[in-house]
């Protein structure tokens, strides 16, 4: 799947994709306002399958995964970030939100056409004719983004611990 | 052929961080940049990311938790339940902490203050805390980490966490801290340094003789920002100061418990950085960065409207006690409005017995409850359009505390009580007599 590319600059907070005044409200009023204090028009205008790509410490701030949620909630396919602050990233991972680490973003403009590619760690341009290429992900992490985070990684794990109690009593 | 003979355990020095992860791996050593699977010793979550969040994830995946016993529940983000949807939540967070037979602490103040308050931290635990500036653990010697709701509700579910063993950046301060700079001024020069990814999460570990000599409070604030210069943890070496501490919230230990939780001579870091903890004075961080720090007096004459002396890095016992030093016998300028939220039922009750909050009262101070406040910007205290603030808190986001276009800087409790009685930001060594009378 392809779509646009969103350019952020660097530190970007979860006071900024998450803000603290629509923390009470479910997160479609929360993914509403995402990113609002530096692109008012980002919630509106961003469709399922873009791309978030960003400078360093992306996800700085806060615990709160909503700051995640609500990117995953719109659509965002993935965050590309020169870096991402720790706990983002780990959020990220868990709720299925693909965050890949790019060692450089030059080129890369507001608006372009590209396409993510997980497993192989590549972000391709096709108009730019560019691939960039990203750090690939440790085992671990891959396995939980291909089950879709770790409810359902945990689910299929809980499962098979069953199935193999059964298999035992049987 | 000889070399191959010799345990590697023996010859290889490794970091504090290092030792309390093999141990919770369960393994005799581990290496920074491997992936481990680690054993929590203690789970803590809050209001905010707890039950409401975790409660539908457990329902999902069908199971309780794996050791209620190991479970800590603070209510402190939506305290006092001010708006409808707060006061939901929060009896939400009660009904939960009853039908899951957790250790619940109802509005007794910020959870990074409480939890080693009452006892539930050791040095050399494994923690994992629902909250980002749960690397307060760090200054008990427990590797303590903040992760999101679901994270944790994995953790709930399993006792299970995996990491990446983090590498080691050592930040030593020599010397001495002058009178009227604190543990704040220390990790706001340090932000400023080094940057807010300036950690990029590795484990952060403060070491030195200024750090020794700081109380378990003043400690805290260090580790508690380890999380503003992007670390995973922020570590300080168990002492006598610590087994102190913890021995008046319960906890006995015996030297063995925490002397071999230390970082070697010669262990591997990736950084060490060493610093003149004399020659640091007071700071402050302008809008809207904590790396954006430098001396108080560049900032000096900026007009303020708010003083807030809260959270978890600027209202325990001490932060009062110190916010007291400065507003003793002076009253907060006309036209700021100072609020104080001590950080905890205890220390508000400790600071209230030695007459501190009268001090403060008597100032001008309006009090808040023990609870987070304005510092996480979910309740109805959220500052107003254009305000310009000066805060104890650790961080000053854009919108953060309340409005898009108000203004937070932040400093001391010091820095935060001479600037409500100046008017202005000020520097606190102005309103510190040489004598110490005010001491």
């Amino acid at each position: 799947m392809s779509g646009r590319i969103f350019l952020f600059g660097n530190d970007i907070d979860t006071d900024q994709l998450a803000p603290g005044l629509y923390m009470k409200g479910g997160i479609a009023e929360l993914a509403a306002h995402c990113l609002e204090g530096v692109r008012p028009d980002f919630a509106s205008s961003v469709r399922p399958g873009d791309i978030v790509v960003a400078g360093t410490n992306f996800g700085m701030g806060s615990s709160r995964e909503q700051a995640a949620e609500a990117l995953k909630h719109l659509g965002v396919a993935g965050v590309v970030a020169l870096s991402f602050a720790g706990i983002f990233y780990r959020n990220a991972i868990n709720l299925g939100l693909p965050v890949l680490v790019a060692h450089s973003i030059d080129g890369i403009g507001d608006g372009d056409v590209a396409s993510l590619d997980i497993d192989a760690g590549l972000l391709n341009l096709p108009a730019k004719e560019r691939t960039i290429r990203l750090e690939r992900l440790p085992d671990n992490l891959k396995a939980m983004l291909a089950d879709g985070g770790l409810v359902p990684h945990l689910k299929k794990r809980f499962a098979a611990e069953r199935d193999k109690e059964h298999g035992r009593c049987a | 052929m000889m070399a191959a003979t010799i345990p590697t355990t023996l010859a290889t020095s490794t970091t504090l961080a290092q030792k309390i992860l093999a141990r919770a791996a369960g393994r005799d050593h581990v290496t920074p940049g491997e992936i481990v699977t680690a054993t929590v010793d203690l789970a803590m979550i809050h209001d905010s990311g707890g039950p409401r969040r975790v409660e539908p994830i457990l329902r999902e995946l069908g199971v309780g938790l794996w050791d209620a016993d190991k479970v800590v529940l603070i209510s402190d983000h939506f305290v006092p339940g001010d708006t409808d949807e707060g006061a939901r939540i929060l009896d939400l967070t009660r009904q939960w902490a009853k039908e899951r037979k957790v250790a619940f602490h109802d509005g007794e103040g910020i959870c990074h203050v409480v939890l080693p308050e009452r006892g539930h931290l050791n040095p050399g635990m494994l923690v994992v805390g629902g909250d980002s500036h749960s690397p307060t653990g760090g200054a008990f010697g427990a590797y303590m980490f903040g992760v999101g709701a679901t994270e944790m509700a994995g953790v709930l579910a399993t006792g299970e966490i995996w990491l990446k063993v983090p590498e080691t950046i050592l930040i030593e301060w020599r010397g001495r801290l002058a009178d009227g700079v604190t543990a704040k001024d220390i990790m706001l020069a340090l932000c400023g340094r080094l940057g807010m990814d300036g950690g990029r999460y590795q484990a952060v570990e403060y070491t030195g003789e200024a750090i020794a000599a700081l109380s378990m409070q003043e400690r805290m604030t260090l580790s508690n920002m380890a999380a503003e210069l992007g670390g995973q943890a922020g570590l300080i070496a168990p002492d006598a100061t610590t087994a102190a501490y913890l021995e008046a919230a319960g906890v006995v230990l015996s030297p063995d418990d925490w002397t071999w939780l230390k970082t070697d001579p010669g262990a591997p870091l990736m950084a060490h950085h060493a610093f003149d903890a004399g020659a640091l004075e007071p700071q402050v961080a302008a809008p809207h960065s904590p790396a954006n720090s430098g001396p108080v007096t560049d900032a000096a004459d900026t007009a303020i409207d708010v003083a807030y002396v809260g959270a978890c890095t600027g209202a325990k016992y001490e932060d009062l006690k110190n916010a007291a030093r400065i507003l003793q016998g002076r009253k907060v300028a006309s036209g700021v409005d100072l609020m104080v939220a001590p950080a905890s039922l205890r220390d508000q009750e400790r600071a209230a017995r030695d007459g501190i909050l009268t001090v403060l009262e008597e100032a001008g101070a309006r009090f808040l409850p023990n609870a987070c406040g304005i510092c996480a910007g979910y309740g109805q205290h959220r500052l107003g359009e254009d305000v310009t603030c000066i805060s104890s808190t650790a961080r000053n986001f854009k919108g953060r505390m309340g409005a898009a276009s108000s203004k937070v800087w932040l400093g001391s409790p010091l820095t935060v009580a001479a600037s409500a009685v100046a008017g202005r930001i000020a520097d606190p060594r102005a309103f510190l007599d040489s004598d110490g009378r005010r001491a």
